[in-house]
């Protein structure tokens, strides 16, 4: 067990040096691009090399991204350039509001597609089986922009009972989070639910669980004491690993709602070409990444005996 | 005359074949609903140059943002309305079609190959080729898919090229993991190994007789697939890192119409249904397709 954890650290610091490595090499081998973008293009030639040797642009390349990384791991990714002020300092509230979405998003999802994933997977292909995988697959196929458009012309425009963009402090309880919580949580609880689906049927079907309800057990002891515990493990993994994927989404709903967070800042570093916050953002969400990705697994172990005791 | 030789067995065109397979779709409620949400979108891509529709950049400068069946000036006539620059909608929406299929359909197509080509290289060649193959899917796996868009279209601008490069970087590693998983199941058949005896190229194994094999789980893959990039393509159009303008956009229709609030409304709300449905159709049409090809 122990060495499998260890090659699976040495992994994540393997991937996170490379895409570090090819990070640097897209934005920053062309220096002259940089300081363009660091100091704006109408400064001298003489005010740009100063700038270059003034931040260490002058050494060799595999220099400076050794030093970049040395940097970039006690948290100093520079100054952004749009703010003007340490990088760090720009992300950390937006990380914070991040944060609140996501965890909102998170437990909604997990908790909403859990009991409905229960609910058809106990009962295969029966009609309450089908309408739920039905409603999986129709909220699947709408996009977060779409469905934030939908609920924009019915909530903001005709009902006029929130409001339409969500800018603003940070907080865990906000009208503005109604919204880019909805629109999360319905693009997403389809496909966890169809994980637990499958993940339920397939314990319902096994061995153990027909022996306990032949021998009289209450159904609903059956389902829950012996049949959910085991059913729960491969849809953890899938809802750890889809973390990753919901950042995406994260992303994208921040920008629609214009609310101030991780995605939104990446996005607009993004069209300002503000470098240094854009490599910020990047490393911190394959940091995240990769760490989910070992949870995953790691979780998965200990969950699942039959792989623990090997 | 009794000592009759056994007929042939016959090869079935291609054609036969795929009639054959939408004889077998008609089973499914949900596969068939998902056939006609994206025939009806495929036509409407098809024919539109015939279609009397009102050229989509031509603007009406008197009706901006207007409502559904309003008549313009000229004997013109807004079956779904005018966006925020005097453009019908409806002709809009089903040039959009065009684009959307036209995009998504190439990105899909050169992810797929990009993918199929690194799975079967993974999964049957195996050892340094596996490590080195799965360890860049693991690595683009690591971006957020959106980051990936925005890092790559961000540093080296929207253009077409670039969008499909994208979209193949970002989905070919998905789509090699998945076709890696069926050729380790399918490399341990006889046929492979009779294939081997005859001393073929390993290239002919992989080409010739593992991909063609594994197709059924991929059609339904593809069909997931080129809905995700049916999103993507609207998504980038979206968020402006699209194609460029004026062309019609679904994504940047969206987009341009929320600018306006309220009276935007109904220009935004037409193509987001249009995405959905095209989106919703193809999904559909995937879970017919899995139902079918897991009941024989």
């Amino acid at each position: 067990m122990l060495p499998l954890i260890g090659r699976r650290l040495g992994m994540m610091i393997l991937i996170m040096l490379v895409s570090s490595f090819i990070l640097y090499l897209l934005f920053e081998f062309d220096k002259d691009r940089v300081v363009i973008q660091a100091i704006g293009p109408y400064t001298s030639e003489e005010q740009r090399q100063a700038w270059l040797e003034q931040n260490g642009y002058n050494e060799p390349f595999l220099e400076r991204y050794i030093a970049w990384v040395g940097r970039a791991a006690t948290g100093d990714f520079g100054t952004s350039i749009q703010f003007n002020r340490p990088v760090l300092e720009v992300l950390l509230p937006s990380l914070l509001n991040t944060a609140i979405l996501a965890l909102w998003v998170f437990s909604l999802t997990v908790l909403i597609s859990l009991m409905l994933g229960v609910l058809s997977g106990i009962a295969e292909g029966s009609a309450m089986d089908r309408s739920i995988s039905f409603l999986s697959v129709l909220t699947t196929s709408v996009p977060e922009f779409a469905s934030a458009t939908f609920l924009l012309a019915i909530f903001v425009f005709w009902l006029d009972w929130l409001p339409g963009t969500s800018s603003g402090p940070g907080s865990l309880f906000r009208k503005e989070l109604i919204l880019p919580v909805a629109v999360l949580v319905i693009f997403n609880f389809g496909y966890y639910t169809r994980m637990m689906r499958a993940s339920m049927a397939e314990v319902m079907n096994s061995q153990y669980v027909r022996t306990a309800v032949l021998k009289g057990m209450p159904f609903q002891r059956v389902v829950m004491k012996h049949a959910l515990r085991n059913a729960l493990i491969a849809p953890f993994t899938v809802m750890v690993l889809q973390i990753n994927y919901l950042l995406s989404g994260v992303i994208v709903t921040e920008v629609i709602f214009a609310y101030d967070g991780f995605g939104r800042r990446l996005y607009e570093a993004a069209q300002f070409n503000d470098i240094f916050i854009v490599e910020a953002c990047t490393m911190i969400a394959v940091a995240l990444a990769v760490t989910t990705q070992f949870i995953s697994e790691i979780g998965y172990m200990f969950l699942n005996p039959r792989i623990r005791l090997t | 005359m009794t000592d009759q030789a056994l007929p042939l067995p016959v090869r079935k065109s291609s054609l036969a074949k795929l009639a054959g397979a939408v004889g077998l779709l008609r089973e499914s409620h949900i596969g068939m609903f998902g056939l006609t949400l994206v025939l009806f979108w495929l036509v409407l891509a098809i024919i539109a140059p015939a279609l009397p529709l009102i050229h989509p950049l031509k603007q009406y400068s008197s009706h901006l943002l207007a409502w559904p069946l309003t008549e313009g000036p000229d004997g013109a006539y807004f079956w779904l309305g005018t966006d925020d620059l005097g453009r019908d909608l409806l002709s809009r929406l089903i040039w959009g079609a065009r684009r959307v299929f036209i995009w998504a359909g190439l990105a899909t197509l050169s992810a797929y190959s990009a993918g199929m080509l690194m799975g079967v290289a993974a999964g049957y060649l195996g050892g340094r080729w596996d490590d080195v193959l799965s360890f860049i899917g693991n690595l683009v796996m690591s971006f957020p898919l959106i980051v990936l868009y925005l890092i790559i279209i961000g540093r080296f601008g929207a253009t077409p090229l670039n969008i499909i490069v994208a979209v193949t970087l970002a989905t070919g590693p998905q789509v090699m993991r998945i076709v890696r998983g069926i050729v380790l199941d399918l490399k341990t058949r006889d046929y492979i190994a009779a294939a081997q005896v005859r001393g073929e190229h390993p290239l002919y194994i992989m080409l010739v007789e593992l991909l063609p094999n594994a197709r059924g789980p991929l059609i339904v893959d593809a069909c997931l697939r080129m809905g995700y990039v049916t999103i993507t393509i609207a998504l980038l159009g979206y968020l402006g890192l699209g194609l460029p303008p004026p062309d019609p956009d679904w994504g940047s229709m969206i987009n341009a119409a929320q600018k306006f609030g309220s009276f935007g409304a109904n220009a935004m709300l037409w193509p987001a249904i249009a995405v959905s449905t095209l989106v919703l159709g193809l999904n559909m049409l995937a879970d017919g397709l899995r139902e079918i090809s897991l009941r024989d």
